[in-house]
């Protein structure tokens, strides 16, 4: 470990405030890279579940069951 | 060789075996990133010149080479598609878009904080910004034009055609650019010859590039199989894997 | 007996195809004489650069110092602005009647058909913009030793932006908003003419020689007339099947 105190790793000499803003903005976009499309396919994912079961519920009767 | 060609043709196929591909590779790359983040602030020295700032390299030239190389991978797809009309092609290519861009925008922003501290200003005209900066607009002009087209097999085949017209552009704009303003400094990480840069803050940033790439990958089969659901949302297969989901 | 293809009897048939020579002039004729006809459409771009060149001035001040050191870049920008202005047109028109769909599906290559239609484009503005700029660079106090190297560097440059934009329109002539989009795909690719068009013009402002970037200019044009074609060809096919 190069800093000997927390302090000393939140400053880093003056640029602490570049260093972990830089950070702090590259994660933030890496995280929303991750997140976007997993939310994107579970909505898909649901909404085609519920036009599924719904037009089933219709013409053959309950499809839960025969699962 | 062939069959596995065609395989990558068929939408159920590659839907799953990205799947199994994102169950391993989405917890290497977060171990990585996390990994190489800590080891770039916590454990490398500071540079003699810059200081601490100089850390944020281990996010800025990851997401540059990464971003450059994403739009090879789109341009690539893109020829694939127009040559073998190959949908799954347009599906990658579709994919690979946003996460280009927002690679470069991430190479930007942090270039744009680092800069602050060295130069003494949040901008600098010079020529690997400005190329950066001209390749986001190359990215985002391919999202805009697939946004435009209600036709999305048009759209692909269309995007195919503004990606390798900017494919070819690119090193003429790199060279131009290059040679209209030269006083960034010089490029320190070479495979082959000697290199200017410490092992011991070499090695931290040879695991985030590799971090990035593996990254780039994940979003991309992650949007590869949201479009695949979204395309396909008629067939028999998409609608197998919903009621699954749909039964839990 | 031989058996002919249709394309193969263009000397004796009746009905015969015309090679693709003269199949590319007759395009080429077809569009000069509909922009002719239309002589405002001619003229928006050269007013377009016109007004734009004295907005300048009243932005950046009258001082000739300040307006030289402008001059270049000034007037390099404004021309690449009315050649995108215009470029959005090429194809408009004939997408619009379904003529575009008959040069398709022609037995000629489109290749040189698309050719036929830039190079009607460039006469149209990139030529003559190249032609009134002496005029307005004169206005900016730019010296008369740099005119030459205006109006040839407008020249080259204007052509390789007249078939870059040539596959902007291509791309988007099936798009009903196709206006602002034009410029947001094509501006990127205009980059580096403008880099090389305002070096080679401040060159010879500078007395250094212009004939490099000029060079440049005309390598940049070359692997323009041989590479965009193929690129605007596509383009149509795809905005025809859209």
């Amino acid at each position: 470990m190069y800093f000997d105190s927390l302090q000393g790793l939140l400053m880093m000499n003056g640029h602490g405030m570049y260093v972990w803003s830089a950070y702090l903005a590259a994660i933030a976009i890496i995280m929303t890279l991750l997140v976007v499309p997993m939310r994107r396919r579970a909505r898909l994912l649901q909404q085609l579940a519920r036009e599924a079961n719904g037009s089933e519920d219709k013409t053959v009767g309950n499809a839960r069951v025969e699962q | 060789m062939w069959t596995f060609f065609h395989k990558l043709g068929s939408p159920p196929w590659l839907y799953a075996i990205a799947g199994t591909i994102l169950r391993w590779l989405v917890p290497i790359t977060l171990i990585a990133l996390v990994a190489g983040m800590i080891w770039g602030l916590l454990f490398t020295p500071p540079d003699f010149r810059q200081g601490d700032s100089y850390r944020i390299i281990y996010i800025h030239v990851p997401a540059a080479v990464v971003a450059l190389a994403g739009y090879y991978v789109m341009a690539i797809a893109g020829a694939i598609s127009l040559i073998w009309r190959m949908k799954m092609a347009d599906v990658v290519m579709r994919a690979a878009a946003p996460v280009g861009a927002a690679l470069t925008f991430i190479a930007l922003l942090t270039g744009a904080i680092w800069g602050k501290p060295t130069w003494g200003t949040w901008w600098v005209w010079d020529a690997r910004i400005t190329s950066m900066l001209i390749l986001l607009f190359l990215y985002l002009g391919v999202v805009a034009l697939y946004e435009s087209f209600d036709n999305k097999e048009a759209a692909g085949k269309a995007c195919a055609v503004l990606s390798l017209v900017g494919m070819v552009n690119i090193p003429i704009v790199y060279k131009s650019v290059d040679w209209w303003y030269s006083l960034h400094q010089p490029a320190s990480i070479k495979f082959t010859g000697e290199s200017t840069i410490d092992p011991s803050m070499l090695y931290p940033l040879l695991l985030m590039i590799a971090a990035f790439y593996a990254l780039f990958t994940c979003c991309l089969l992650m949007n590869i199989r949201a479009e695949l659901l979204q395309r396909e949302s008629r067939t028999q297969w998409v609608k197998k894997i919903a009621s699954e989901k749909g039964a839990d | 007996m031989q058996r002919q293809h249709p394309q193969s009897c263009s000397r004796g048939c009746l009905l015969s195809v015309p090679h693709t020579g003269q199949f590319c002039a007759r395009v080429l004729r077809r569009q000069l004489l509909l922009a002719v006809r239309r002589p405002i459409e001619i003229g928006n771009p050269l007013l377009f650069f016109a007004i734009v060149i004295v907005l300048f001035p009243l932005g950046l001040g009258p001082s000739p110092e300040r307006l030289v050191s402008f001059a270049p870049g000034v007037l390099w920008i404004t021309a690449l602005l009315s050649n995108l202005l215009t470029s959005d047109a090429v194809f408009r028109s004939d997408f619009d009647d379904g003529s575009l769909e008959q040069l398709i599906l022609a037995p000629q290559p489109l290749f040189f058909s698309a050719l036929a239609y830039i190079l009607a484009h460039w006469l149209t503005t990139g030529l003559l913009l190249a032609a009134v700029s002496p005029v307005f660079a004169l206005m900016l106090n730019l010296p008369v030793s740099a005119l030459g190297a205006l109006f040839v560097s407008l020249l080259l440059g204007t052509a390789v932006l007249s078939l870059l934009g040539g596959i902007g329109a291509a791309l988007t002539v099936g798009l009903k908003r196709g206006g602002i989009l034009i410029s947001l795909l094509i501006l990127p690719l205009y980059m580096p003419v403008l880099i090389f068009g305002t070096a080679a013009v401040q060159a010879a402002m500078t007395g250094a020689p212009s004939g490099p970037y000029l060079a440049i200019l005309g390598a940049m044009l070359s692997l323009a007339i041989a590479l965009a074609p193929l690129a605007i060809a596509t383009g149509l096919k795809v905005s025809i099947d859209a």
